[in-house]
């Protein structure tokens, strides 16, 4: 087991600096107490908690058909990976069947929730690196404007823009309208378009090359050890995508690559997610065009509180959103709630690996390792 | 009537004349890089205040001007209040230097760039100042860097800008004006005046501390870097600096190497040739700015010592070289 380097504040050439938890790159509420000689890093105190809402305790007070519209709000950059490992739960207990349109449906919202949620991740890092007035301004607003299209595809599925509320525990709560897989393809092919555009702004950019390669290092043995998830345990070299290795919600009908890198360094993170973009673009086509007619539950929509009941039991379910494994751990008491409720959350795993990777790299380099690792602290606190 | 009034008078005119031009230009020049940016970005930009929000730098300055000033408990006051005016005022000294047109000028010195550049690298007591004063931890960081920045660059920047000098054979800008009229301006000199204007680019951009050089502001790290105490017009005071000392950058640019107030047309468009000009320069350093990433300080400081310096010494003897083979231009 790697080892975190013990903290000595003494010292007069030490400077013990507040990064957060009001910062702008902290990406919510984070607060790093950075312990600096000159502009080096010896020191780092990862302070967690300040957007706790209680949200495994809500969880026990709110009904099965409650609870998935509140747990968008863990992630609510990918709202719609955490709805899908609650329901996953509660059915997997309860061994509700889930019709063969439903698992396809969720398939789709979850890979077009991974490119709007990837599009934030590129605009925010390169914003952190590339600064509020500067050439980092433009790809965010980029991103961000691509992200916007697979909002609206959202909107125009669900009625809203970020916490969807479109699983139900035995299916989805919604069918597409008419005309939604068209708009769907034409964004993909725009987004697939500006993909093309982003590369041709940071691919052999000597300015983000510098900033990257070489930056943040996660080993193989590292990342197994302080258990990273997604994304950056690809990028260190592990091979390991929970759509392809247990496999859920037909995931194994569908063709696509998991991107592996060796380096580990930002550099390498940003390839594997560059590549995820694509991949998830071809899952969402495949998915489209194969779409098999028939119910999107297996239960009646959502009429009373008590209308799911799941019987006693415990069930573990895993997906693998944007950021890494989400997992929903649920233990029912056979009433319409939960007795007892876990997440397991993708940033709180990867945000543990700050401590061992940052003592030694600059100030600068904290912002882009920050990024690259994309946590999202509405996961990490819950 | 006005060559008629003693020289005092004649400078004071001229210098408040040109203060007024300044800084109303830097007002309306933050509107440009915004417009600027905006279209880079595919937005629009400020477009509420007035037609095409034409007014939107007069909305910012009584913004600025009505927020109210803090001082933090802990500043050294007399530092904190001092340094946006001791920041501004070689940032504004340095337009003293810039002939406009042949004749028009608060002072046409014989050493101008030398002025110039000497009066542009002090605005680094003032960031000191502001940084030191304000007892914060990110402005601390932020001006450790500005000082060995800004020392890093100014000698690229003093080297890149002495190859029109030596072109030319003369400190004083206008005579190095006069020797690019007719058409040959010294950034069409074959090879010289490309890499010397390459190379007063690039340390132009770092030495204004903007992106991809502007690890002083670096908010993403340092909030707003030496700046992050300071609020309402002094904060103005700041920015007016910044921007007035890139507009004078511009200017200089556009004198030693763009021919000046060279153009078509009358004499007496010659100012507006040069404003042309500089303009030209200022957005190219604005295009640079929204394209490119922030670079680390270590590594802006590997890129001056070890690239910018040797290469614009190497390019410096060149041109001494060439002009002891083929004679000064003028």
């Amino acid at each position: 087991m790697a080892e975190v380097r013990a903290i000595d504040y003494t010292g007069s050439e030490r400077l013990t600096m507040n990064m957060g938890p009001q910062h702008p790159s902290a990406h919510g509420v984070f607060r790093a107490i950075l312990t600096l000689e000159g502009e080096k890093i010896v020191g780092v105190d990862a302070v967690i908690g300040y957007l706790h809402r209680c949200h495994e305790k809500l969880a026990e007070n709110l009904a099965y058909v409650q609870y998935p519209s509140i747990a968008s709000k863990t992630d609510y950059v990918a709202a719609m990976a955490s709805e899908l490992a609650y329901v996953m739960a509660a059915e997997k207990i309860a061994q509700f069947e889930v019709p063969k349109r439903a698992q396809y449906l969720r398939v789709i919202v979850n890979e077009l929730q991974r490119i709007a949620s990837h599009c934030l991740w590129l605009g925010t890092w390169c914003l952190d690196m590339g600064g509020a007035l500067g050439g980092g301004t433009s790809i965010f607003l980029y991103c961000i404007r691509e992200r916007e299209l697979v909002l609206d595809l959202f909107e125009s599925l669900v009625g809203a823009r970020l916490l969807y509320g479109f699983h139900q525990v035995g299916g989805v709560r919604y069918d597409i309208p008419a005309g939604w897989a068209d708009q769907c393809r034409t964004t993909l092919n725009t987004i697939e378009q500006r993909l093309h555009e982003y590369e041709a702004m940071l691919h052999d950019n000597a300015f983000f090359e510098a900033r990257t390669r070489g930056v943040g290092v996660i080993s193989s043995a590292l990342a197994q050890d302080v258990g990273v998830c997604g994304p950056l345990l690809r990028a260190s070299g592990v091979n390991f995508d929970l759509r392809k290795n247990v496999p859920y919600s037909s995931y194994e009908d569908f063709q696509f690559k998991v991107p592996v890198e060796q380096e580990g360094d930002c550099h390498a993170r940003y390839r594997v997610r560059m590549v995820e973009f694509r991949e998830s673009i071809k899952i969402v086509r495949q998915a489209l065009d194969s779409l098999p007619e028939g119910p999107i539950s297996s239960r009646p929509g959502v009429k009373s509180l008590g209308q799911v009941r799941v019987p006693k039991g415990e069930a573990y379910a895993r997906v693998e959103g944007p950021r890494g494994e989400v997992g929903c751990y649920l233990v029912a008491d056979g009433s319409q709630k939960p007795y007892r409720m876990k997440w397991r959350g993708a940033s709180f795993s990867n945000l543990a690996v700050l401590p061992y990777i940052l003592p030694g790299v600059t100030v600068a380099d904290v912002v882009a390792i920050m990024g690259s690792v994309d946590p999202v602290f509405g996961e990490v606190d819950r | 009537m006005i060559a008629g009034l003693p020289p005092i008078v004649l400078s004071a005119i001229m210098s408040s004349v040109v203060l007024g031009f300044v800084v109303g230009l830097v007002a309306y020049t933050t509107l440009l890089e915004r417009k600027f940016a905006a279209r880079m970005q595919s937005r629009v930009g400020p477009y509420r205040v007035g037609p095409h929000g034409l007014f939107q730098p007069i909305a910012d300055g009584l913004k600025l001007l009505l927020k109210e000033d803090l001082i933090p408990a802990a500043a050294d006051r007399t530092v904190f209040n001092l340094a946006p005016v001791v920041f501004v005022v070689p940032c504004l000294m340095i337009f003293a230097s810039i002939p406009f047109a042949p004749g028009i000028g608060v002072a046409d010195l014989n050493i101008g760039v030398l002025f110039f550049l000497a009066v542009s690298s002090m605005e680094i007591v003032g960031l000191f100042m502001a940084g030191w004063g304000s007892n914060n931890k990110y402005a601390l960081i932020s001006v450790m860097r500005a000082v060995n920045q800004i020392i890093s660059y100014d000698l690229p920047l003093v080297m890149a800008a002495m190859v029109p000098v030596m072109l030319a054979g003369s400190l004083k800008l206008s005579d190095i004006a006069k020797a690019q009229e007719g058409g040959f301006w010294f950034i069409f000199y074959p090879v010289l005046g490309q890499l010397g204007f390459l190379a007063f680019m690039i340390a132009g951009v770092a030495a204004e501390n903007r992106t991809p050089f502007d690890i002083l502001e670096a908010e993403s790290e340092l909030v707003a870097g030496f700046r992050v105490e300071y609020s309402g017009m002094k904060f103005g005071l700041i920015q007016l600096g910044e921007y007035a000392h890139v507009l004078g950058t511009s200017f200089l640019g556009a004198s030693l190497f763009l021919g000046a107030w060279a153009g078509p047309g009358p004499v007496w468009l010659g100012p507006l040739w040069l404003f042309i000009k500089a303009m030209v320069m200022f957005l190219l350093f604005t295009w640079v700015r929204w394209s490119f990433l922030r670079i680390k300080v270590d590594q802006i400081l590997a890129v001056s010592w070890e690239l910018m310096l040797p290469l614009t010494l190497g390019l410096l003897i060149l041109t001494s070289i060439v002009i002891v083979m083929r004679g000064p231009v003028a």
